[in-house]
């Protein structure tokens, strides 16, 4: 289990391809990719991603920990960046291997489920006319219920 | 304690963080002490609803006790992912 919380960017292709490369007895990996999308057609200029060090670090641990126990998987990858990225970067990543697809694809679904409402990042778009923080959804909440 | 702030109540209070020596027995009674102090406290805590807190790097609720507890931090809703 590899869990990364950094400014600096990842390549996607690489760290997918060494995880993948780790898990040959596996057969499913699945990864997902968090992008910053421009909203505010056209004006948006960077997300500024803030996090807490220290609980940002234990709180993907324990997701992961949990997630690891409960889809019996091979290996998780969390890669999640803070400070100030442009429209078309990467924010983040995860990666599941299993021995079958389900349980990679339920995997990285709860895992991509509670980073987004329980791990301590705060993400601010910053456009030319202003900046303000991005409010979390009900659905985001709502979505942890199925788990 | 330590206190900390993030996002949009780090901003409002105006900074991220500070020691504030208090006899808070729970999160309640340190908002309402920090409320008490000046008008930018009273604004970032005025609807408890929009906030969470941590105590110690976990996430707690406003009831809890603050006994042996070392770092409290606030913060609205997280945004990950």
């Amino acid at each position: 289990m590899r869990i990364a919380v950094q400014t600096d960017p990842f390549d996607l292709g690489e760290e997918a391809n060494a995880f993948a490369a780790g898990v040959t007895a596996a057969g499913a990996v699945v990864t997902f990719t968090g992008v910053v999308r421009d909203l505010a057609q056209g004006g948006l200029r960077a997300m500024e991603i803030e996090h807490y060090p220290g609980m940002t670090e234990k709180a993907i641990t324990s997701i992961a920990e949990r997630a690891a126990e409960r889809w019996s998987l091979s290996d998780v990858l969390v890669i999640h960046r803070h400070g100030q990225l442009r429209p078309g970067e990467t924010i983040m990543m995860v990666a599941t291997a299993a021995p079958h697809r389900k349980h990679a694809f339920e995997a990285a679904e709860y895992l991509m489920d509670y980073l987004k409402s329980r791990a301590p990042f705060w993400k601010k778009e910053i456009a030319a006319d202003g900046s303000e923080w991005v409010a979390a959804k009900v659905e985001d909440e709502d979505a942890l219920d199925r788990w | 304690m330590d206190v900390l702030y993030f996002a949009w109540v780090r901003e409002r209070i105006g900074l991220p963080r500070e020691r504030v020596e208090t006899g808070a027995a729970t999160v309640a009674d340190l908002v309402s002490e920090l409320s008490a102090r000046e008008d930018r406290y009273a604004a970032a805590f005025a609807d408890l609803s929009a906030l969470r807190v941590a105590l110690d790097q976990e996430l707690s609720d406003f009831d809890a006790p603050l006994a042996g507890v070392r770092e409290v931090a606030f913060f609205p809703p997280m945004t990950g992912g």
